[in-house]
């Protein structure tokens, strides 16, 4: 008996996890899935003269606790929250893991929130619980990564690719002075980002207004801070009469400008483009940096409460052409699939980069 | 009378009732705890855990430990996400996962009983090893569009009554590692072996061949539980569950198993990850945040290794001083 036993133990909880396998069978495979049974709620119509609620328990759920970034993103939430006099909230896990965030999302519902404001980790693990969510009423705003869109309300997008690209080409053309050879330092030949932007910029610059100005080259940092170093190196080597270099990236700018900072070239070469402003504070006080841009991250945690807030008072649903206030940021109008454009990136110079943390 | 006494003061019972306890408590006192989504919620967030210790307490009784579950977990994930890409049918992958995750096993039950390599070596490489292969399947990605009965069936309830449908499958596979390790000569020979396994050997227990199909059906559970992870986050992904075994035997710990083996029991187990699972529920509701919650479970598990330490210091204290005195009333 004994010695028979272990396989006794094995086939019978073989075959009972075989039982649970095997209960459906019929061969659902990708190609034949529906997938219909996910989301969208009929909702009701959208009055934008409704009073905006107060009260509104509005909780922040970010990808993960004490990130100094999402700190600053959900510190614009919290005084978002403030000002519609709701009740703020933020919890979160403490690793940006896929699936930690159904818990946090599941305890929301429990406490009955009326907003959940989300950066979701996963597009599709948070897509069950926040569907549940919305199914008990509360309004889903996502924001820095999106969820995916038929379990959300609306979509916090901190910058389009054609605003950011315009930004770029404005700054080039002011910082070059208005004529002369400029050239970018991205990131890798293949970041999807980087490119799109480029693209942009280039369609920019073969607008009238930009015709003093030649893109002479391209150079690629690969994102890697010594890369990126030789390479501004480079293009000034190659490039003696360069004017400026746009970096459209944190690590490029911030090379580029340790480089210039710290050669001849300083005050007569520029450097702009995407940058931290925490990384990049030294080069605008001692003058090698004189603009660059991001957006604003305490401004999307400051938009997504406002749609919340709007979302819950009933003044939109999320549809299309709605429109809504949002305290100091001014009026926003929601476009294609619930997505609202932050704007513009936000320019830092000598003088605002001091009240920016990030 | 003393049998009776030893059972109530064992570490597992109070377990149990510490459990009770706390569920009673967070009822009455937590908002929105006692509600039945909230239990809804709860199994979800305990089922991966709750199978998974299933097997564990048995590896762990034989006072082995199998520490690559949770990358066996990613891998089946990974695999059922590349399955479903090139067009197998989820009936075909779900069979498949579960007999991958114990040939996961075989590997793990082969190194440490044939090769007779310490378990403890060999799992935390194959944990290692598997969630390597977990990322080869599937890097970085996701998959996501699995068919919505199945993943409505793992996180939805039966009908409308608050009883999550993954109950039924807990309820199922509880019973039978319950009888297969309390009610069988199989369940007595693991004790055997985690108190002795020359003793063991010497007694007739086909030591080695016992743990191999151990490792075998942990391996399985695991497989079973990637796709249920998978299916109830509708994401597979080469990183689910990471960090997931030190739950189960925090959990299987917390349960009053002993680490060395030979002690500890199934019922005491399941409370343990009943406790747990409740005590982060309700705190988080109470919005305590995420790093005092690790504080409050760690806490416990240290506590549930040293109490019985110290308890059965201050007993067999007790015990000499009474047979001193005995001895002492004697002369």
């Amino acid at each position: 008996m004994l010695r028979r036993s272990p396989r006794t133990l094995l086939s019978v909880t073989s075959a009972a996890l075989l039982v649970v396998g095997l209960s459906a069978c019929g061969g659902t495979t990708k190609d034949s899935t529906d997938n219909s049974g996910s989301g969208s709620q009929a909702s009701a119509a959208a009055d934008p003269n409704a009073a905006t609620k107060e009260g509104l328990k509005i909780a922040f759920l970010p990808k993960q606790l004490n990130n100094p970034y999402s700190d600053v993103e959900v510190g614009g939430g919290k005084v978002a929250v403030g000002e519609v006099k709701g009740e703020y909230k933020l919890v979160g896990p403490n690793d940006a893991s896929a699936s930690s965030q159904v818990s946090y999302i599941n305890t929301l519902i429990q406490q009955q929130q009326d907003v959940i404001v989300v950066a979701a980790n996963d597009p599709n693990a948070v897509c069950p619980s926040l569907n549940q969510a919305r199914a008990a009423k509360i309004k889903v705003v996502t924001f820095d990564s999106d969820a995916s869109k038929d379990c959300r309300d609306a979509f916090i997008n901190q910058a389009t690719t054609q605003g950011i690209g315009e930004s770029l080409a404005k700054m080039a053309l002011e910082q070059a002075g208005g004529s002369g050879e400029i050239a970018v330092l991205s990131a890798t030949p293949n970041a999807t980002n980087q490119n799109a932007w480029i693209e942009v910029m280039k369609t920019e610059l073969a607008k009238p207004e930009y015709s003093k100005l030649k893109l002479v080259k391209v150079a690629y940092g690969n994102d890697d801070d010594q890369k990126s170093f030789q390479e501004a190196q480079g293009l000034l080597q190659s490039y003696p009469n360069l004017k400026a270099i746009v970096a459209p990236t944190t690590v490029g700018i911030a090379a580029a400008a340790r480089y210039i900072g710290s050669s001849s070239y300083k005050g007569k070469v520029a450097v702009t483009g995407l940058g931290l402003p925490n990384q990049m504070r030294e080069y605008v006080k001692n003058g090698t940096v004189k603009k660059f841009a991001l957006w604003n991250p305490a401004d999307i945690g400051y938009l997504a409460a406002y749609a919340g807030a709007a979302l819950a008072s009933g003044q939109i649903t999320g549809a299309e052409g709605e429109k809504f206030k949002a305290g100091k940021l001014g009026e926003y109008t929601i476009g294609k699939d619930g997505e609202i454009v932050l704007g513009p990136p936000t320019e830092f110079t000598a003088e605002n980069i001091d009240q920016f943390n990030f | 009378m003393s049998e009776v006494k030893k059972r109530l003061t064992s570490w597992d019972s109070i377990i149990i009732l510490l459990t009770i306890v706390v569920l009673i408590i967070a009822s009455a006192t937590v908002d929105n705890f006692g509600t039945s989504r909230n239990f809804t919620f709860m199994v979800l967030d305990l089922l991966p855990i709750i199978l998974i210790a299933l097997p564990m307490t048995m590896i762990i009784v034989t006072g082995e430990i199998d520490l690559s579950v949770a990358s066996t977990l990613g891998f089946t994930s990974a695999l059922m996400g590349w399955f479903w890409n090139n067009g197998l049918s989820i009936e075909m992958i779900i069979p498949l996962c579960i007999v991958i995750g114990a040939i996961c096993g075989v590997l793990n039950g082969f190194l440490i009983t044939v090769l007779g390599l310490p378990s403890l070596a060999v799992t935390i490489g194959t944990l290692a090893l598997f969630r390597g292969l977990a990322f080869v399947v599937l890097g970085d990605g996701a998959v996501a569009d699995f068919p919505f009965s199945y993943t409505d069936w793992v996180t939805g309830t039966l009908g409308s009554s608050p009883v999550p449908n993954v109950l039924i499958l807990i309820v199922i596979l509880a019973l039978i590692f319950g009888i297969v390790q309390h009610a069988t000569p199989v369940g007595r020979a693991l004790y055997a072996i985690g108190a002795n396994d020359k003793a063991a050997h010497f007694s007739g227990i086909r030591v080695a061949r016992t743990k191999f199909w151990l490792y075998v059906v942990s391996g399985a559970v695991a497989g079973l539980v990637g796709v249920l992870w998978t299916l109830r986050y509708s994401s597979a992904r080469a990183d689910n569950g990471s960090g997931l075994e030190l739950a189960v035997v925090a959990a299987v710990l917390l349960g009053g198993v002993s680490i060395f083996g030979g002690k500890g029991s199934l019922p005491g187990v399941l409370a343990g990850v009943v406790l747990l699972a409740a005590l982060q529920n309700a705190l988080r509701l109470e919005d305590v945040s995420g790093q005092a919650l690790n504080i409050v479970t760690g806490a416990l598990l240290v506590l549930s290794v040293l109490l019985p330490n110290i308890a059965t210091a201050v007993r067999g204290n007790w015990h000499r001083r009474r047979l001193r005195q005995a001895a002492a009333n004697a002369q």
